[in-house]
């Protein structure tokens, strides 16, 4: 092209962002095709088959996987819930609470689960429910779950918040709206698309937390990441990669879910 | 001036401060009923505050505001009966046209289906029917503003509040509306409280005018008034084009100043109360009040150098230099240039004008 | 807007400033008893007494950070020589996140750059293609990664197949493994906030200094690097502070010798042969660690906003 002429263009830039994306999905490329495999072996190629995915749910080892995937959705799917609308109140009280003293202290209370590294959290966590008598089991993941996935619920849901201009609760208002009608009519209608993000986000890092669940789960207690990190620790077997496509389905649905809607747009 | 009766909105002694800065400073007006009233000035000089005040988005810092005699500067926006329409007009994006208009009526409690009859007329009053089903991002900058009109005015409030509803629209579409603007407060009898800083839009709609500056008022009154007797230097300046030219006040007799320009030129002007003589002031007098001759005429004439003409259209400006004075600037109608001599740059003539013309201002 | 400066007071909406303590609340709560009162629990458990089947006694103590810093010779009772065992072990996790920050800047920054000079309407569609992966589970993403790098995995078919070598690599269990796993599982972090800024960037500022002669590269490093410096700023941080503290890509792709923070910490807290006030100590340094380079990070930003 006019690659003299235009400023914009680097050659080798465009070598390197393939790169990249072969670099990222190679090895998800990878562990999919192998998951067809109908060999036993993870290293020989014998042939498309579904036996793995089978065996995932029949096999020996289905029970232990079925419960940990019950207790990783149910898990993600009420701590997304309750996340997200704790996070939906506090980007209200930020967003259209005017200023006040302790914005930035809120601002930086909610952040702070993204500042202190996760296993640190995970130990912090550990040693509170130690030192409170708190038994470890399914709530005290879900509990963990809520505090770490607030901030990745209330990141899209503010910056969706800060783009709507107050003057459409005004008008609202103005047009005999009480202050709680036009938040229902009004605003949270304009806030969906930043809410429904900020749940799917939640729901993920929920889903994918292995490291804090790790430490606060009970004895015998397991979720889909702690499940397949125990099975991988005694060797790579088909089975894990067939599990593994098929939370890989989940994320892609996940995500398209969320590109379709950050592109539609109940306005139009 | 009136009784209380025919005040809609009688603001009193209102002053709005944030924090250390006052935005209104002591504002008292009484808006009558039925009347298209404008609050006129450039930005950041407190009409819009004064505006959302009256609607209820800001509170009074000190002071009172009645409507129609109910004190209402304490009621939340929800309560009070006086509807807005936005300068960006906040239509709700995300429902139709319709259910915009509705919006009011529901909330007064009105059924849904009683809201959406009343919305249709009122999409019929502005000619949007057809757009009922739309959402308001399908429609264009003109359409909006008919919608947040329709929408303000659907639950019959008792003023009709607009904050410069007209400013993003195009020169052309903008003096259709103006029009249109006035026709429809006309129809409704609903009083209209305007705000805007296009001089231009105010003196061709409104009933009376307020000039505000700095959070205070400059000047009240009636849009031929507030032009032709401007009362200080900001309401000469902003209002129209002006020469403002600085005089010493030698005396004053009978409402006549005579008044010296500085280079030997003396001009006679219309006295104010508030300016006694050997005061230095300005006076200003209207550009196409102004005309030049060759010759001296009977009234005020005084001489000068042509400095350059600058063809505007309908109108030729011509800025002539009193020789040792100031500069005067002289608007000719381009329809009268027959019966008009026009003198090239450097020509000598005389810069003449009807007693009466040029008035004495407080600064 | 007309009469902005006017309202300029109240530029901060406040429609619901009355109830915000209310809506605030929840968050406050579960965030302080659930995050902040655990931290400081930790830095409490730091100072106390290590009981030997896990969990502590309540007594205080300034063993956990002696044994973190210092030597103190078989018998734990000579004076203090420095203790490197540990040093060692976060000087390593400091120069692997380096490592894959690096890497991750090197592919991140001409992808950032590229995709954030494509034509509009396609450019929403490159963010997805590069975020995608960040949805995938990371614990998935790092089993793939090493399903991909073993002995006889089909990276190394792939390079005997065509070739390139004759017997296979070993990459697994090496500390170039674990920077590529971390690189791996924290790419886009390093992508995004580049892209943000240089899509900001004004790109007559290029234009311009072409004009004054300055040839491609000048131009990249003298006009565009400055000017989205935050976001590559900002991408290095994101990639480097959670790199620091990772678990997974060490522990599955490192092996024994290839030892982290995070195993470290992890280790303290197995079973019965953990020593809990270590662990706390340890995660107290970790936290120190990443709230200097936090701070130091904000206050740049600061800098840099304060200057543009």
């Amino acid at each position: 092209m006019s690659a003299k002429t235009d400023v914009k263009t680097y050659s080798g830039f465009k070598f390197m962002t393939l790169l990249c994306l072969v670099i990222l999905y190679a090895p998800l490329i990878v562990v999919t095709v192998y998951s067809f495999n109908a060999s036993k072996s993870i290293t020989v190629w014998e042939g498309l088959s579904l036996r793995w995915y089978a065996d995932v749910f029949v096999g020996p080892e289905s029970g232990k996987f079925k419960q940990a995937a019950i207790n990783s959705f149910v898990i993600a799917i009420v701590a997304a819930t309750i996340s997200t609308t704790i996070a939906t109140l506090a980007a209200t009280a930020i967003v259209r609470g005017g200023k006040f003293r302790l914005r930035t202290a809120s601002l930086g209370l909610i952040s702070l689960p993204l500042m202190v590294p996760e296993i640190v959290t995970a130990v912090a966590l550990l040693i509170f429910y130690n030192s409170i008598g708190f038994d470890r089991g399914l709530l005290t993941i879900l509990v963990a779950h809520i505090a770490f996935c607030i901030p990745f619920a209330y990141l899209p849901i503010q910056a969706r918040m800060q783009g709507i201009e107050d003057t459409y609760e005004q008008a609202a208002m103005d047009l005999y709206a009480t202050k709680a009608q036009a938040f229902r009519r009004v605003l949270l209608p304009l806030m969906m698309p930043g809410i429904i993000s900020g749940f799917l986000l939640a729901f993920i890092v929920s889903l994918d937390d292995f490291i804090i669940t790790n430490f606060v789960k009970g004895a015998g207690v397991e979720t889909l990441p702690t499940a397949i990190f125990g099975s991988v620790k005694q060797g790579l077997k088909p089975n894990i990669m067939a599990i593994s496509t098929m939370l890989l389905a989940v994320s892609i649905v996940m995500v398209t879910i969320s590109y379709f809607v950050s592109k539609s747009d109940n306005t139009k | 001036m009136n009784d209380d009766a025919q005040i809609a909105v009688d603001v009193r002694d209102a002053v709005k401060r944030y924090g250390d800065f006052t935005a209104l400073q002591k504002i008292s007006l009484g808006i009558r009923d039925n009347e298209f009233f404008t609050l006129l000035g450039p930005s950041g000089c407190g009409k819009t505050t004064l505006l959302r005040m009256i609607a209820g988005f800001e509170d009074v810092t000190e002071g009172a505001i009645f409507l129609y005699g109910d004190e209402i500067a304490t009621l939340p926006p929800h309560q009070r009966p006086v509807n807005t329409v936005f300068q960006n007009y906040a239509l709700f994006p995300h429902m139709t046209i319709l259910d915009n208009v509705g919006f009011g009526l529901e909330m007064r409690g009105k059924s849904k289906s009683e809201a959406r009859a009343r919305a249709g007329e009122m999409l019929e009053l502005v000619q949007l029917s057809q757009f009922a089903a739309r959402k308001p991002s399908q429609l264009s900058g003109g359409q909006q503003q008919r919608v947040a009109l329709a929408r303000a005015l659907a639950p019959s409030p008792k003023v009709l509040l607009l904050d410069e509803p007209l400013s993003a629209l195009d020169l052309k579409l903008r003096k259709a509306m103006q029009i249109e603007l006035k026709h429809i407060q006309r129809e409704t009898g609903i009083t209209f409280i305007f705000v805007t800083h296009d001089q231009e839009e105010a003196l061709t709609m409104s009933d009376r005018i307020a000039v505000m500056s700095a959070g205070r008022m400059q000047q009240l009154g009636e849009p031929k008034d507030i032009y032709e007797r401007p009362r200080n230097m900001f309401v000469a300046d902003f209002i129209g084009e002006t020469n403002l030219l600085e005089v010493s006040v030698d005396a004053i007799n009978d409402g006549r100043a005579i008044c010296h320009l500085g280079g030997g030129h003396e001009l006679t002007c219309n006295a104010v109360d508030e300016v006694g003589v050997g005061s230095k002031v300005h006076m200003s007098v209207r550009p196409e009040r102004l005309f030049l001759s060759d010759q001296p005429t009977e009234s005020e004439s005084l001489k000068g150098t042509i400095v350059e003409n600058i063809f505007i259209g309908t109108d030729i400006t011509t800025i002539i230099d009193l020789n040792d004075g100031p500069n005067f600037t002289v608007r000719t109608s381009n329809s009268d240039r027959g019966n008009k001599r026009i003198f090239e740059p450097g020509a000598q003539a005389y810069v003449n004008m009807e007693a009466g013309s040029a008035r004495l201002l407080v600064d | 807007m007309a009469g902005g400066a006017a309202s300029g007071g109240s530029s901060a909406a406040d429609t619901y400033a009355g109830a915000r303590n209310w809506l605030l609340m929840p968050s406050w709560v579960v965030l302080i008893v659930f995050v902040l009162a655990p931290v400081c629990m930790m830095l409490i458990y730091s100072f106390l007494t290590k009981e030997f089947r896990g969990g502590v006694i309540w007594e205080f103590s300034l063993k956990a950070y002696d044994q973190f810093f210092c030597d103190r010779g078989l018998f734990g009772d000579e004076p203090c020589a420095i203790e490197w065992t540990y040093i060692t072990i976060f000087w390593r996790s400091i120069w692997q996140a380096g490592a894959a920050t690096i890497l991750s800047l090197i592919i991140g920054f001409p992808t950032a750059y590229f995709i954030a000079t494509r034509p509009e309407r396609t450019r929403a569609m490159w963010v997805f293609l590069i975020t995608i992966p960040y949805w995938v589970n990371l614990l998935i993403r790092t089993v793939s990664m090493k399903f991909l790098l073993r002995d006889q995995g089909p990276l190394n078919d792939f390079l005997i197949s065509i070739g390139l070598i004759d017997s296979p690599l070993h990459i697994i269990n090496t500390n170039l493994a674990v920077q590529l796993g971390l690189f791996y599982s924290y790419l886009p972090f390093m992508v995004l906030p580049i892209y943000a800024s240089v899509e900001r960037y004004n790109f007559a500022l290029s234009e311009a200094a072409a004009d004054l002669y300055a040839t491609k590269w000048t131009t990249l490093r003298r006009i565009l690097l400055p000017a989205v410096k935050p976001g590559v700023i900002a991408g290095c941080i994101l990639v480097f502070v959670p790199s620091l503290g990772a678990f997974l890509a060490p522990d599955l792709l490192g092996g024994a010798k290839n030892f982290m923070i995070g195993s470290l910490i992890e280790e303290q807290f197995k079973g019965n042969a953990g020593n809990w006030p270590f662990g706390a100590a340890a995660s107290m340094i970790l936290l120190t660690m990443v709230l200097i380079i936090l701070l130091i990070f904000a206050r740049q930003q600061r800098k840099a906003e304060a200057t543009s």
